[in-house]
């Protein structure tokens, strides 16, 4: 196993920058995953880190060794590729063995060590089909065998999971989940799916249009989240962000949206710095900690309401604010009243984050722990 | 269902036009069955009475006629595996690499290859030909062929190669393989019913062109069997229609065995934007 480190790598594609500027480091035995919307860059990153495409800018350092410009096959890696890629004229044996064949192993030795992974993985009784004669699910775990059958000192992963259905991926993610305690290994993982991210990382990078956002272990990117971005995009349903107008005096801070009620909150100085800047400001608070409150009650929004969604064990309950913004709440099912028109959700301050008018998030002056 | 009168009136016309067509299209083949097996044939349709083989006997015997079939499978073959191969490493090389105006590069040369191999070029080959000192030779007609039908078929190849994923010779250089390892192990073997089919495409074309040979050609011993059918008229220009029907039954086999081969062995998936 392998730290990696990216040194201000950036990536243009004609005069697109795919990848603008990016450092981080991942330290040996940790679990990464790349997370963001479609086209920010993350594939391209991973791919760098493979060797298959090489930065414009910047190095790329695997167990501190520049290897910006060396050939994927001289990098000691594994990748799990989104289409698996399995080659379609080879039987699931010589698929999972081919990185022992071109290490020189000879046939015998390559097909044991190729079956005791596949026994591990559950198709070690599939040896003798070619990928297109076994099931997607399958042919997910033939790809893994074949990045595992060897020693490597990274595993990269591009959505190894998206193709599957929802069980499988669950399923699949739980093993990947105990193979990364098993084995320690350094994984840098790439997904869209923040639920993902969340359950197998040990830090997630969050990247927007070709940017780190935040790199963080995912308990702070859920409770702390860096940026609007982050917050809107980790979290099922995301958080709800309400943009807000601020006055302060005598050391509290008054929050004002329609149909908002909130109690004055301490100023702090982050905030007085933020409203140094604009009196706009983004009220942000998580689904889960919003629940149906009676009218004129404490701390409250409210609005008309739009959808409620059974899931079983919770509902989701949107409300359309005056501005046609919308909040979803997370309630237990069970606390399930009868609902009319007008619904009020409350909360408790504590719960609540600031972000100024750039989006950034406002500190508090003293941090809660994690 | 019943049929309206209207409906069933059109359905009797269309069949009998359809059956119509069928017989002007089955006409020639039949008769390039019977003809061959029949001693006194002409150019009308008779069964043989009796059937015989006496007219590929008397074609067994003209040395010049085998030799001729010899000599197309020398220049069909040899244009053949010059044309795979060529073809094959430049259509993976267009497909793979990054190579900017590469789209352009394909649809010139495209452009360019009916207008080399057409007949409308044959003085500048002949030309060409005759100042590399190759007239006359074998190798003239591969080279040419070759040159020909490149274009073409790379234009096939390249667009069956772009069809499959970049990710089957990347995963195998991450998991160690060299380029020239990933393309023979585990590129090639994907993209061979591609070649198959171009490989099928430019015998055909090489075994059945007269234009060429004929031109490039002068001695008798190198002339191949869609030049050699002409020995087959007599001096006054009138066809030996016995001789003609046995050996083109004979010339037309290496196609109809090479088809019969390749669906058997390749079972001709012609998947992949492929316009053969
Ligand atoms: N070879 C290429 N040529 C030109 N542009 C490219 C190339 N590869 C990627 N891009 C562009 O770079 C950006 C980032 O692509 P990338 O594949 O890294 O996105 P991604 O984050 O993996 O997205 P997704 O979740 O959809 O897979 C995209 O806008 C894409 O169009
Ligand atoms: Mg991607």
């Amino acid at each position: 196993m392998a730290s990696v480190e990216f040194r201000h790598v950036t990536k243009t594609f004609g005069s697109f920058n795919a990848v603008s500027d990016v450092s981080f480091a991942i330290g040996d035995g940790e679990f990464v995953c790349l997370l963001g919307p479609s086209g920010c860059g993350k594939t391209t990153s991973l791919r760098m880190i493979a060797g298959l495409e090489t930065p414009s800018h910047g190095q790329v350092l695997i167990g501190g060794d520049d290897v910006t410009n060396l050939h994927p096959k001289d990098r000691q890696i594994s990748m799990v590729f989104q289409d698996y890629a399995l080659y379609p004229h080879m039987n699931l044996a010589d698929n999972i063995a081919y990185p022992l064949k071109v290490r020189g192993e000879p046939v015998q030795k390559r097909h044991g060590r190729a079956r005791e992974v596949a026994d591990v993985l559950k198709i070690g009784h599939l040896m003798d089909r070619l990928p297109s004669q076994i099931s997607g699910g399958q042919q997910q775990r033939t790809s893994l065998a074949r990045a595992l059958v060897y020693p490597s000192r990274v595993y990269l992963f591009d959505e190894p999971l998206s193709n599957l259905d929802a069980k499988l991926r669950l399923e699949a993610r739980g093993f990947l989940n105990h193979l990364q305690r098993d084995m320690g290994m350094t994984a840098v993982y790439v997904t869209h799916d923040q639920a993902e991210a969340m359950a197998l990382a040990t830090r997630i990078a969050v990247m927007d249009q070709g940017r780190i956002v935040q790199y963080a272990p995912p308990i702070e990117i859920y409770r702390r989240p860096a940026t609007t971005f982050v917050a809107n995009f980790v979290g099922n349903p995301p958080m709800n962000l309400v943009p807000v107008e601020a006055t302060h005096g005598d050391g509290q801070l008054q929050l004002k949206a329609d149909g908002l009620t909130l109690s004055p909150l301490p100023m702090s100085s982050g905030i007085a710095a933020a409203l140094a800047n604009s009196k706009s400001l983004t009220l942000g608070i998580r689904p889960e900690h919003l629940a149906i409150a009676e009218p004129g009650t404490g701390n409250a929004i409210s609005g008309t309401l739009f959808a409620n969604e059974n899931m079983g064990p919770e509902s989701l309950v949107t409300i359309e604010r005056p501005d046609a913004s919308r909040l979803t709440a997370r309630i237990f099912t069970d606390d399930h009243i009868a609902l009319t028109d007008a619904v009020t959700l409350g909360f408790s301050p504590e719960h609540i984050h600031l972000f100024d008018s750039t989006g950034a998030r406002i500190p508090a002056d003293r941090e809660q722990p994690l | 269902m019943k049929l309206t009168f209207p409906a069933f009136a059109g359905r009797i016309a269309f069949s009998a036009l359809a059956a119509l067509l069928g017989a002007i299209f089955a006409l020639p083949l039949i008769w390039f069955i019977f003809a061959p097996f029949n001693a006194r044939a002409e150019l009308g349709i008779t069964v043989p009475d009796p059937w015989t083989l006496s007219n590929f006997m008397t074609v067994f015997q003209n040395n010049f006629a085998m030799q001729a079939l010899w000599n197309s499978l020398i220049q069909s073959i040899g244009g053949v595996i010059l044309v795979g191969a060529a073809a094959t490493l430049a259509a993976y090389a267009l497909s793979r690499s990054s190579i900017p105006g590469k789209g352009a590069v394909t649809y010139i040369l495209l452009l360019f290859s009916s207008v080399v191999s057409g007949s409308a070029a044959m003085v500048p080959i002949f030309l060409i030909v005759s100042a590399m000192g190759l007239i006359d030779s074998h190798l003239a007609v591969i080279l040419t062929f070759a040159g020909g039908l490149l274009p073409t078929a790379m234009f096939i190849l390249r667009d069956f190669i772009d069809s499959i994923p970049k990710s089957y010779e990347e995963s195998a250089m991450v998991a160690g393989a060299s380029p020239v390892q990933a393309f023979f192990d585990v590129a090639l073997p994907v993209i061979r019913p591609g070649i198959v089919v171009v490989v099928v495409w430019a015998f055909v074309n090489i075994w059945g062109s007269f234009l060429i040979p004929f031109i490039l050609l002068r001695s008798d011993k190198l002339m191949p069997a869609s030049v050699a059918i002409y020995s087959f008229y007599s001096e006054a220009g009138t066809p030996t229609v016995t001789l003609l029907a046995a050996y083109s039954l004979i010339y037309s086999l290496p196609v109809i065995i090479l088809y019969l081969f390749v669906s058997w062995k390749f079972g001709f998936r012609f998947f992949g934007g492929i316009k053969a």
